[in-house]
């Protein structure tokens, strides 16, 4: 209680210091007056009186001192006094003080701006109820770490695991929405029953699923995003029990989630809907299209849910061969799989921002230590004065806290412009899959982060010219008149620091020529087609009205004959999966006449039209591609990649072989009839699968995606095309309308090599600019130091050439030592790019090189400037400049 | 007239005693009485008597308010609250121990 009773007297007195000066004169003064009076009644005269009570009372602005120090705030007096001083310093060298704080704003911003991201992704914890337990659950192969769960696996896997609370499975899934304005698509996702209740995320409206709403005849039910529920229904609460048409079926409003919600794995989903095992799809072991999502027990470790479930895994392998066989079972954390993408970039464009934030130190810390050699002098007589050792260390200190701060005010401004930039630089799409994404800025760990980066930022500054006070000679300081013995601390320690930058900024740009190198043999690497003038989008046809082939089939000719028909359109096909977009929607192939044992041969599987391949123009090797007429009624026939043949076929022709599913069922017998190159079916740096493509017209879809190759900008036609497409039937939804190039160009593949490059190309560019400085710096002030050295040198009859030479190789060898020791780091440093580089290895020579025998002529060219002048030097100027 | 230093660590004691006899004192008067108490052997500094008296504000022994003095004079008077007297009965008893151990080590056998 007592305390509290001094703090706040503390407190008090620290906002009326000004009040508590004055009272303590005035109380003082009478103290005189009446001391005075007193000497006066003992029969002094009032003068003399006057006299002898000031000289007994003594020093009153030391007794000032003394009773203000007893509220314990001298400190404070001393820091704000210091302030002012710094702030009066740097007022009197703007430029210095601009430069040295515009280069603090710039590391502290990149580094913030870089760390709000890794905060955003990497630090704050899921937003689903104690997050750390929640894992991802799949079956994975031999190709595929993670693939698709069957729902009979499920159903087995849920049944007989003990490691999970609860296991549940979602897929994604696109609806086509009803509306008054027309059909629109729009992004689903089935779940089981208990999937909200296993993340731990309950409606804000209306009720969740409940355990048997997946019965056949139960009533379909939809539970909406906040996003839906604003967009189409106005945020009305009456929205539960209204029903809603989606895909032409009738589903009634449960629930509505709420604002914050989010599942990276399936973005953007509006309408989330529960798995009805009617499906054909859900009756086959061997069909995979679900995602398992689970809650550990507690206490269970990822690693024993993982053993558990692969012995169950293969437990089913033994029950189920035909369709089990090679299936395993793969246990995640969640958040791996949410984030583990762009993990490695951003801890990689973390360590960039992170070197070049050590530079900018390391650049204000020379200009200080420069400073601080010019102001020896000063520092000298405060010393005599009486100033202790440590009295300036904190002085010098406050001054780089000055800079420091005003370096991290900017900083903070700049970081939170540039993590907003960033965040609208990233494509929608992948923003969608991203949700985490959101909010990303100035949230209170990253303010933790900016003020522990300040305080580092404080100690490393003060550290150098405080490490001067400490080593200097106070006599020596006030003794000399700036020559001579002058700098040779500076010259030593500022050049250590400015091989050091040099270094720094090698080993970034290194990164950046490496994954510059990476980015762009990603977008060279051969697609295996011509992706130029190619629009693309995607039609989703209402189940429920294209039950029939035939109709699916008539629709999709109808829809080719009309965008073929468009003026500037070349050729139009259709394709179940676009290339560049995935590998996976795979079959199990077995050839006819093969000894089998069991094992699934997984290959691509793309239906397609009989122009899609030409209209790609992908390259025929052999063979010849398929025919409109060939469709239900005629044999079916295949066409496979260069990877398969050379996989399955080996020296042999393939044209005229037969393949079929894994039990080889009697319709899924397939004649090859031609083989086409490899086209890119996954991401760009993904690698080439074996891949089949089958005849749409055999194996229709009532989703697919439409190509149209164009004589024209392919964006131009995108509107004529999309409108061609509806009139085809108004019922149906295209999503997804762009070109192949800006597919390319904005798949997330591209675009996380692309920010990584520019970011880190970025950084080093900056790097480079400020180590260059630097050593510019370096050479340009110890010529300047050794003016009147260079002078008696000339005058001695040493040449011009000779003066070049001494400075010019000062500079080579400092500028080699900071290239050779950043190569030395880069090679041992480049080696974590790896899993971030494509097509070049982290040790690329030629980047190496590149990037020395960049370094060293810029170097050299900083150093010729300075080297030129001190060639000339008039001697008879020089030997009397003081 | 022979003066003696205040021993060390007595000060206080002295300020909160002489507070605790008179309603108010302001510095001066506090310094006087001391003084004259002591028979004038004491005398004490300003240049302790203040920093002390800003001590004991911010341990919250004695509260400070301007007031005038008899001649019309402004001046800050000092009081004692009821910290104080407790700071004052627990100085005292330390300080008599502490007397009585000392004479006692220096009495003569």
């Amino acid at each position: 209680m007592e305390f509290f009773g001094e703090i706040w007297r503390r407190l008090t007195f620290l906002l009326k210091r000004r009040q508590f000066d004055r009272d303590l004169e005035d109380e003082m003064r009478l103290h005189r007056e009446l001391r005075a009076q007193a000497h006066a009644k003992e029969g002094m005269e009032s003068a003399e009186a006057r006299q002898t009570a000031k000289r007994q009372f003594g020093n009153t602005l030391l007794l000032r001192e003394r009773s203000r120090d007893q509220w314990g705030f001298a400190w404070l007096d001393t820091f704000l006094q210091d302030i002012r001083y710094g702030l009066r310093q740097f007022r009197r060298n703007p430029a210095f003080a601009s430069a040295a704080v515009g280069v603090l704003a710039l590391g502290i911003g990149a580094s913030v701006a870089i760390f709000a991201f890794v905060d955003a992704a990497l630090i704050k914890p899921l937003p689903y109820s104690n997050p750390a337990r929640l894992v991802a659950v799949s079956e994975g192969n031999r190709a595929m770490r993670r693939t698709n769960l069957s729902y009979l696996d499920y159903l087995d896997w849920n049944r007989l695991n003990t490691v999970f609370d609860s296991l549940e499975v979602w897929t994604g899934n696109g609806y086509l929405l009803r509306t008054a304005s027309g059909t629109q698509p729009a992004r689903g996702a089935n779940v089981s029953s208990g999937f909200f209740r296993t993340l731990g995320v309950a409606p804000i409206l209306g009720h969740d699923f409940h355990a048997g709403d997946d019965l056949p005849n139960a009533e379909r039910t939809v539970v909406l995003s906040y996003g839906a529920w604003q967009k189409w229904f106005g945020g009305s609460r009456n929205v539960i029990g209204q029903s809603v048409v989606l895909s032409g079926e009738d589903y009634t409003v449960v629930g509505v989630l709420p604002r914050d919600f989010q599942f990276a794995p399936r973005g953007g989903a509006d309408f989330w809907t529960i798995i009805q095992p009617s499906n054909t799809c859900e009756k086959r072991r061997s069909c995979h299209n679900l995602w398992g999502v689970a809650r550990l027990k507690p206490g269970v470790s990822v690693d024993a849910a993982q053993a558990d479930m692969q012995t169950i895994a293969r437990l089913l392998e033994k029950r189920y061969p035909d369709s089990n066989r090679g299936q395993s079972a793969t246990v995640m954390p969640l958040s791996q799989v949410i984030v583990g993408t762009v993990r490695p970039i951003l801890l990689i464009l973390f360590g960039g921002a992170g070197l070049l934030l050590l530079i900018a130190c390391i650049n204000v810390a020379s200009l200080l230590l420069a400073r601080s050699e010019s102001r020896k002098r000063e520092i000298a007589v405060r010393g005599a004065l009486g100033a202790s050792p440590l009295r300036l260390i904190r002085l010098l200190a406050t001054e780089a806290m000055v800079l420091v701060a005003a370096g991290c005010c900017l900083g903070l401004l700049s970081a939170a412009w540039a993590a907003n930039s960033l965040i609208r630089l990233v494509p929608q799409d992948m923003l969608t899959n991203m949700p985490y994404l959101q909010g990303t800025g100035l949230s209170p760990r990253v303010w933790a982060f900016a003020g522990a980066v300040a305080v580092l930022a404080t100690v490393l500054l003060s550290a150098a010219p405080s490490l001067h006070v400490s080593l200097s000679d106070m006599r020596e300081g006030l003794v000399e008149a700036g020559r001579g013995s002058s700098g040779t601390l500076w010259r030593r320690l500022g050049a250590k620091l400015v091989v050091l930058e040099l270094a720094i900024a090698v080993i970034l740009l290194v990164g950046a020529g490496l994954l510059s190198k990476s980015l762009y043999r990603l977008l060279r690497v051969d697609l295996g087609f011509q992706p130029d003038h190619l629009a693309t989008l995607t039609v989703v046809l209402p189940d429920s009205r294209y039950k029939n082939n035939d109709q699916i089939v008539a629709l999709a000719r109808q829809i080719q004959n009309r965008v073929s028909a468009l003026p500037g359109v070349r050729s139009a096909a259709i394709s179940t999966v676009l290339p560049v977009s995935y590998n996976g929607n795979t079959w199990w192939i077995r050839i006819v006449g093969r000894p089998y044992n069991g094992e699934h041969n997984e290959v691509n599987m793309r239906d397609v039209s009989a122009g899609y391949l030409s209209t790609l123009r992908a390259k025929l090797l052999s063979g010849r591609y398929f025919t409109d007429a060939e469709d239900a009624s005629k044999p079916r026939v295949v066409i496979i990649n260069r990877a398969f043949a050379q996989k399955y076929f080996p020296g042999q022709n393939p044209i005229g072989q037969r393949i079929g599913d894994y039990v080889l069922s009697r319709n899924s017998i397939m004649e090859v009839i031609g083989v086409v190159d490899d086209i890119r079916e996954g991401a760009l740096d993904s690698e080439i699968w074996p891949a089949i493509y089958v005849p749409f017209n055999q194996d229709p879809d009532t989703y697919f995606s439409v190509v149209v190759r164009t004589s024209q900008l392919p964006e131009s036609l995108l509107p004529a095309i999309d409108a061609a497409i509806r009139q085809a039937d108004p019922g149906l939804g295209t999503v997804e309308q762009t070109t192949m190039a800006a597919r390319i160009q904005a798949s997330s593949t591209a675009y996380l090599h692309r920010s990584a490059a520019w970011l880190i190309g970025g950084f080093a560019g900056l790097a480079f600019l400020l180590g260059v400085v630097g050593l510019y710096s370096v050479v340009a002030y110890s010529v300047s130091q050794r003016y009147h050295e260079f002078g008696i040198r000339l005058a001695l009859g040493a040449g011009k050439g000779d003066l070049f030479r001494l400075v010019l190789g000062r500079g080579l060898f400092l500028s080699l030592a900071g290239v050779g020791i950043g190569l030395v780091g880069a090679f041992s440093i480049s080696r974590l790019l790896s899993s971030l580089l494509f097509g070049v290895s982290a040790g690329d020579p030629w980047t190496f090189a590149a990037v020395a025998s960049l370094l060293t002529v810029v170097a050299l060219t900083a150093c010729y400037f300075p080297a030129r002048r001190a060639t000339r030097i008039d001697p008879n100027v020089a030997l009397r400049y003081e | 007239m022979p003066r003696d230093e205040i021993p060390p660590g007595t000060l206080y004691m002295m300020i909160l005693r002489t507070l605790a006899r008179a309603e108010k004192m302001h510095g001066f008067e506090i310094a006087s009485a001391i003084q004259q108490r002591s028979q004038e052997v004491l005398h004490v500094e300003e240049g302790s008597l203040y920093p002390a008296l800003q001590r004991m504000l911010v341990k919250g022994w004695v509260t400070a308010k301007w007031d005038r003095t008899a001649d019309n004079r402004r001046a800050r008077y000092y009081r004692l609250t009821s910290a104080g007297r407790k700071q004052l009965e627990a100085e005292v008893s330390q300080f008599e121990r502490v007397i009585g151990a000392v004479q006692r080590v220096i009495e003569t056998a």
